[in-house]
């Protein structure tokens, strides 16, 4: 259902240089499939994820989610097939902090289709096990719960895709094992084909499918920090 | 989720800042309010005082200062009209006591003599006759009932009363004048020095009249008999004291009127009227070659004979007429209208201020926001869903300023409302909106729109791969 290929980008550096990030010959993702991208930090997994979202477009080449070439779509585009085909987990779980729980899975919605489904945010809230808390602020709640709800929001618009950006790298080692089932168990529900971007081995080690990402880009990337003004 | 809502939360986010940036929208507005309440004042307070009669008749000089000192109260009074250039308004017995039409009686269905110059503390007594409160409104309503004058207390004085007296509400407020009271009348203005007070010259108060919102609130009426026999306007006949009551006939002054059927003194007014009787035995009216009027009210038999019957009276070269409604009119928008406009200027440039800040405050915030706008990118949000956003914010925080404005503009004059009915007479209806106020609306949502288009773009123009990567 994701099929990169030919995906190079560069960003252009404060002397007028540019920086080349990535070049992908290829990359495909099955549907319902669930897999690992690895990478040390700063060798653009962070890129990559907003390319396959449609966050950025690549210099060339093409990103194909079942069957269309998002990076031919106007950015307006883009952005709504974003909100209703791809799901979005940050390593920040980046809640709306003025928007409650319930409000924050609530507003994925709204951007898709203009109308929300309360009955179906509640539902992801119950199946995240924080429906409990639907009516709490993201201060006022744990950072595992808010990564719950960060994983809700993500499924919110029944995506057929989930990026996941280093979704255990701010936890505690307690709770890194409930998000990492929390998201497999809910893609496979939902039959959603789940990438997750980590450096961490004890996550990477539960999947079938592990790549690392400084195996299929050409570009080396190898030195530490060399593209952090654009990487979290 | 509605954006609106969603623009609501992110204000509310910001409570702080957003409460001041409110405030000072409001205050904006609250001016606003206050310039259009106190001009619908005043212009109702202009509009009402010359209604009631369609001319004033006084002698030639200026036109406004003729408005001035009759309708207003004000400016010194111009020179004074002969008798019989006043009876040419009326019908009136000869010397061979046959009834004689007046020149202009055909076209006049009332009036009403005024003779000023004198003053009771600060306020100008004016010599008339009961037509003024009989048979002259004060304006109309909303139905075209015309508004006729009603007492507080008493009655109006009758034309035999001679030293009956009216008082107008404020004044009677100021003076402490009361029913019954007695009290006498200077001779001159107030700001007059060579003003003198005719202590031996009693008016009786007969009534007290309910605040009619026009300068006759503020002004003292006697009855133009008794005002005629004072020292320094006529002479008094002391001879005829055994002659009995006044010999003043019945249609003298000459009117069409008749004598009120009401006249007959009530239980309440008995012992003020006896004040007034009192002194007929002793005096009889002023002679007419001795008599002059300062100025004649004339309430037409038709609006037609308006127009023909001020050009005739200026062609005669005694007397000018005056539209008093044109005249007012010109005053106003002389003197009232600029001052509003300056006022108006003033208070739109203190909500243009507030609207600036309100771009400051959602502008400064933009920074802290880029990444709550990043994400809302990520999730599906358009370049131009986000622009909306914090467009309606900007919107949403003028609007809600913008009504405490209009709410704070109206409380703050019905908290002035009593003070200003005390020190001038004036009646302000302050919860009394004022059509203008409706364009406040569209107004705002311009300006906010204005206000809110720099931070906007700065949302819409937010790199949202730059914007998630910043540190939370």
């Amino acid at each position: 259902m994701l099929s990169l290929q030919n995906i190079r980008k560069s960003f252009r550096e404060p002397d007028g240089s540019t920086l080349p990030i990535l070049d992908v010959p290829q990359f495909e993702v099955a549907a319902g499939q669930q897999m690992v991208l690895l990478g040390s930090s700063g060798s653009g997994k962070t890129t990559l994820l907003h390319i396959i979202a449609g966050i950025s477009n690549p210099d060339a080449g093409t990103v194909e989610i079942d069957g269309l070439d998002i990076t031919r779509l106007p950015e307006a585009g883009r952005d709504r097939f974003r909100a209703e085909r791809i799901g979005y987990v940050f390593q920040t779980f980046n809640l709306l902090p003025a928007f409650t729980a319930l409000e924050n899975v609530l507003l994925g919605m709204t951007f898709s289709r203009g109308a929300s489904d309360r009955g179906r945010a509640t539902k992801l809230l119950q199946r995240v096990d924080v429906a409990h808390r639907a009516s709490h602020k993201p201060s006022q709640l744990s950072v595992g719960e808010q990564q719950r709800v960060a994983v809700a929001r993500a499924l919110a618009n029944r995506p057929s895709l989930m990026l996941a950006d280093e979704p255990t790298a701010n936890i505690g080692a307690a709770h890194q094992q409930q998000i990492v089932d929390l998201l497999r168990d809910t893609c496979r529900e939902e039959n959603v084909a789940l990438v997750i971007v980590t450096h961490d081995p004890a996550v990477s080690s539960q999947f079938d499918r592990v790549e690392n990402l400084e195996e299929i880009n050409r570009v080396e990337t190898s030195v530490e920090g060399r593209v952090s003004s654009v990487e979290s | 989720m509605s954006l609106w809502k969603i623009a609501w939360r992110s204000i509310r986010q910001r409570a702080l800042s957003s409460w001041l940036t409110g405030l000072s929208m409001a205050l904006g507005v609250a001016l606003v309010v206050i310039v259009l309440v106190i001009h619908s004042v005043i212009s109702r307070s202009f509009g009402e005082a010359a209604q009631g009669y369609h001319l004033i008749v006084g002698a030639r000089g200026g036109k406004l200062q003729l408005v001035m000192n009759t309708v207003f109260h004000l400016s010194q009074p111009i020179e004074n009209l002969p008798w019989d250039f006043y009876k040419q308004f009326t019908e009136y017995q000869d010397q061979q006591g046959n009834r004689v039409r007046g020149k202009y009686a055909g076209a006049v269905k009332v009036a009403v003599p005024y003779c000023l110059g004198d003053s009771y503390q600060d306020f100008r007594v004016v010599g008339t006759t009961p037509d003024l409160f009989d048979k002259i409104s004060y304006g109309a309503y909303d139905d075209g009932t015309p508004k006729m004058y009603k007492f507080a207390a008493g009655r109006n004085f009758r034309q035999h009363e001679f030293n009956g007296a009216v008082i107008g509400a404020f004044a009677a407020r100021r003076t402490g004048l009361q029913l019954g009271d007695r009290f006498p009348i200077t001779h001159g203005l107030a700001d007059d020095e060579n003003a003198h007070v005719h202590e031996e010259d009693l008016f009786d108060v007969l009534g007290i009249l309910e605040p009619t919102g026009t300068p006759n609130d503020r002004a003292v009426f006697v009855n133009m008999e008794g005002f005629y026999l004072i020292g320094g306007h006529a002479l008094v006949m002391e001879e005829l004291e055994e002659s009995g009551p006044a010999d003043v006939p019945e249609d003298e002054p000459p009117t069409h009127g008749d004598e009120d059927p009401s006249d007959a003194p009530t239980a309440e007014t008995h012992h003020a009227a006896d004040h007034g009787q009192h002194q007929q035995p002793k005096i009889k009216p002023l002679s007419e070659d001795q008599r002059e009027v300062t100025a004649v009210l004339l309430l037409l038999a038709d609006d037609a004979y308006a127009m023909r019957l001020s050009k005739q009276i200026d062609k005669g070269r005694v007397a000018q007429a005056v539209f008093p409604s044109r005249e007012v009119a010109r005053l106003f928008e002389g003197l009232v209208g600029y001052v509003k406009s300056i006022l108006l200027v003033l208070a739109i440039l203190v909500i243009v201020v507030a609207g600036v800040s309100v771009m400051v405050s959602i502008y400064n915030s933009m920074n802290d926001r880029s990444r709550e706008i990043g994400v809302m990118r990520a999730l599906g949000a358009g370049r131009s869903t986000v622009m909306i956003v914090v467009l309606l914010e900007s919107i949403l925080l003028s609007l809600l300023g913008g009504a405490a404005g209009v709410l704070l503009g109206h409380g703050t004059m019905a908290v002035l409302s009593p003070i200003v009915l005390n020190m001038t007479g004036v009646t302000i209806h302050a919860f009394q909106f004022d059509l203008a106020e409706l364009i406040l609306i569209p107004a705002l949502i311009v300006l906010a729109t204005l206000a809110g288009y720099l931070p906007a773009l700065t949302a819409y123009r937010t790199d949202v791969a730059r914007a998630l990567s910043a540190a939370p």
